[in-house]
């Protein structure tokens, strides 16, 4: 029988206002699990503002300080810097933040947050657009994706420019701890942020949040999803812990990332000529990774 | 109490280490450079135990003092000019969110050009964001009005943000005798900060939220009710800062040899010590002028501007600043403030100074001379080079 790694406490309470099939809702849920009631919880505008239920509601049994949309990565020092000199040493400072937030108009805190190595755990939680808006493209959002500003038409074949490394400029900054987490496999999520959890400084969990409205695919199958994102190696799990790199789940064989570009309408209109370039990179990124992991 | 001869930047620092203040978090920019490098040595030392954050912009300096006055830490920051203007989403955000934060703001002109010189554009393109604004016009009134600042900005009736301004180079680089007060002398006025109200780890609670047209207008209306309790509260501080030290400042709009003029010039900063000097001199060539310092511009004292525009003929206002498609900021609200007068004064307002252009006793001299043979109320911009000969080249 397999032993039961999730704890059973929830802080996430029912009637939170996300969409049906909704991961971010998911990934803090995972994370809150991991993390206990210690938390201090800063969150930018994102739909996570909305999620957490308007005024004078919450839903969720933590504290949760709003911030400026470009601010998470200060809003996490100030909060930690209030919670060491007030004595609250055991307070868990945690930025929760979309893709927008984070590695468009907030990169410069988030780097900011990395460089004075700020004791707490920024969290990106990845449905790869500004999704809250209404679908407009981001810089994480997958070369070729249709998107509302990537529209797929004569002169436009979804989104030009490839989706922005958010792990490796992280990564440049020497975090205590990094890692990528997917809520389908739930038991490597709450592993990883127990890890995180026992480290000191910096810390960085990058969640890939499959948005049923914005990638076009029903609500039941975010799971099914998250699950083919990571075993087409399209969004790798792994860690990089003070400097070491592990990928924690390799399959002996990956799917074709086929399978999971055709479960979305946001890559309908992929030609299969496209589809085996996106093939292409994913299999070299893999090969990268894997090489990093042996050098590690 | 101690003396000293320091700068006004300093005498903002020595301020916030008296305030004993738990976090502070800045980013440099000239000329207010001074006040976050003395207040690192004071952290340095030991002499000021706070968590100083050094950031890499002014929007995160204000965000983090934000956050950490959520937690309920007293908290301070220091900003000039551009980087005023760059924490502007900010200043509204901190109103918003009732963070009681002490700011130090050194006005300096706005680009372009680049000017580093005294002007007061910066602070007053932020008089809609709910920060109640001080300028001041020597070191010790910078120093003394820091410290109102943090008792006045925690007060539960205000819970509101504080800027104490200080014109560049004019203070922040010029040094004076300041008479600092003792430790104990500070902790008995100013008590740490009260805990009531912020963020409790380990219980369920959201600061800032969301909210739909059914309750937007309570929450403005709640600062902005505090802001008017802003005027009351601040009588009751400055009263308790003189019991404490000795001095008191004159609340939001003191007044100077007003009680028979026929005309009276309205200056912030120290636009105010030359004015006074000027208006001395006038006096004693007969000339029945009278001087009045707009001390506090949010919230703005606009029931003592009714009282003085009932009382004089003619009214002058000295802006270091301009509002485009309109007139000085000062002007239009004291105009809008002596609307409520008895009887109805000619208002004049005298662009000036703008970019750090010295005002000389000279000059205040001219301007007064002015207000006094004018027959109709106007705007006009005092000093401006109009002939070719005086520039070098125009711009266009």
């Amino acid at each position: 029988m397999a032993r039961l790694t999730i704890p059973a406490e929830e802080y996430l309470r029912a009637g939170h206002s996300a969409c049906p099939g909704c991961a971010a809702t998911l990934v803090m849920r995972y994370l809150l699990k991991g993390l206990g009631p210690r938390v201090l919880l800063t969150v930018p505008a994102s739909c996570w503002t909305v999620i957490a239920t308007p005024f004078p509601t919450t839903a969720l049994d933590v504290p949760m300080v709003d911030c400026a949309f470009e601010a998470t990565g200060a809003s996490m020092s100030g909060l930690r810097a209030a919670a060491d000199a007030l004595g609250l040493a055991d307070a868990i400072v945690v930025g929760f933040a979309g893709d927008g937030g984070t590695s468009d108009i907030g990169l410069q805190a988030l780097s900011g947050m990395l460089e004075r190595r700020t004791d707490g755990i920024y969290v990106m939680y990845d449905n790869e657009a500004y999704m809250n808006t209404g679908i407009q493209r981001s810089g994480s959002t997958p070369q070729a994706a249709w998107t509302t500003t990537t529209p797929v038409a004569a002169g436009s074949r979804g989104k030009a420019e490839p989706k922005k490394d958010i792990m490796g400029i992280v990564d440049a900054h020497r975090p205590a701890y990094a890692a990528t987490v997917n809520v389908a496999f739930p038991e490597d999520f709450v592993k990883k942020v127990e890890t995180a959890r026992e480290r000191s400084g910096p810390r960085f969990l990058h969640a890939l949040s499959p948005c049923p409205p914005g990638w076009r695919f029903p609500p039941e199958k975010t799971i099914a999803l998250g699950r083919l994102a990571t075993d087409t190696n399209l969004f790798p799990l792994y860690e990089v812990d003070e400097g070491r790199c592990r990928i924690t789940r390799k399959l002996g064989r990956a799917r074709p990332v086929q399978e999971y570009l055709e479960a979305q309408g946001r890559f309908s209109h992929l030609t299969p000529e496209e589809t085996r370039s996106i093939q292409a990179d994913v299999d070299a990124r893999w090969a990268r990774l894997l090489a990093r992991e042996a050098q590690s | 109490m101690s003396e000293a001869v320091i700068s006004g930047n300093y005498a903002q620092s020595y301020a916030a280490k008296l305030a004993r203040v738990h976090v502070v978090s800045a980013y440099p920019i000239t000329p207010q450079t001074s006040i976050v490098e003395k207040i690192a040595d004071f952290v340095a030392s030991g002499e000021l135990p706070a968590q100083y954050v050094k950031v890499e912009s002014e929007h995160s300096a204000l965000q983090v003092c934000i956050s950490a006055a959520a937690l309920g830490a007293r908290t301070y920051t220091a900003t000039s000019s551009q980087g005023l203007l760059l924490m502007h989403e900010l200043l509204h955000w901190a109103a918003g969110a009732r963070a009681p934060i002490v700011m130090g703001v050194v006005n300096r002109a706005v680009a372009p050009p680049w000017s580093l010189m005294t002007d007061h554009t910066d602070s007053i393109s932020q008089r809609d964001t709910g920060w109640i604004q001080f300028y001041p016009e020597s070191n010790q009134e910078v120093l003394d009005t820091t410290l109102i600042a943090f008792r006045l900005a925690e007060h539960p009736d205000v819970r509101l943000p504080v800027m104490v301004t200080e014109d560049a180079f004019f203070l922040s680089h010029t040094v004076e005798r300041v008479d600092i007060p003792s430790p104990a002398c500070v902790d008995a006025f100013l008590p740490s900060r009260s805990r009531e109200g912020a963020v409790r780890l380990g219980a369920r609670g959201r600061l800032g939220s969301f909210t739909g047209p059914d309750l937007y207008m309570e929450f403005r209306y709640t600062v902005a009710r505090a802001m008017d309790r802003a005027r009351g509260v601040l009588e009751d501080v400055e009263a308790a800062y003189e019991r404490a030290t000795g001095r008191h400042h004159g609340g939001a709009l003191p007044t100077y040899r007003v009680d028979d003029a026929d005309a009276v010039l309205v200056t912030m900063g120290t636009a105010t010590s030359t004015a006074r000097a000027a208006i001395d001199a006038m006096r004693a060539r007969g000339k029945k002028v009278g001087l009045a310092k707009l001390r506090v511009f949010r919230p703005f004292p606009a029931r003592e501007v009714a009282e003085l525009a009932s009382r004089v003929d003619r009214i002058g206002v000295l802006d270091r600043s301009f509002t485009f498609g309109a007139a000085g900021a000062a002007f239009t609200e004291i105009a809008a403030a002596a609307h409520d007068a008895a009887s109805k004064p000619i208002l004049r307002d005298y662009i000036a100074g703008l970019g750090g252009r010295d005002l000389a006793p000279s000059d205040l001299d001219g301007i007064v001379s002015r207000l006094l043979k004018a027959d109709a109320s106007g705007i006009e911009w005092y000093g401006l080079k109009r002939r070719r000969a005086e520039v070098s080249s125009w711009p266009a």
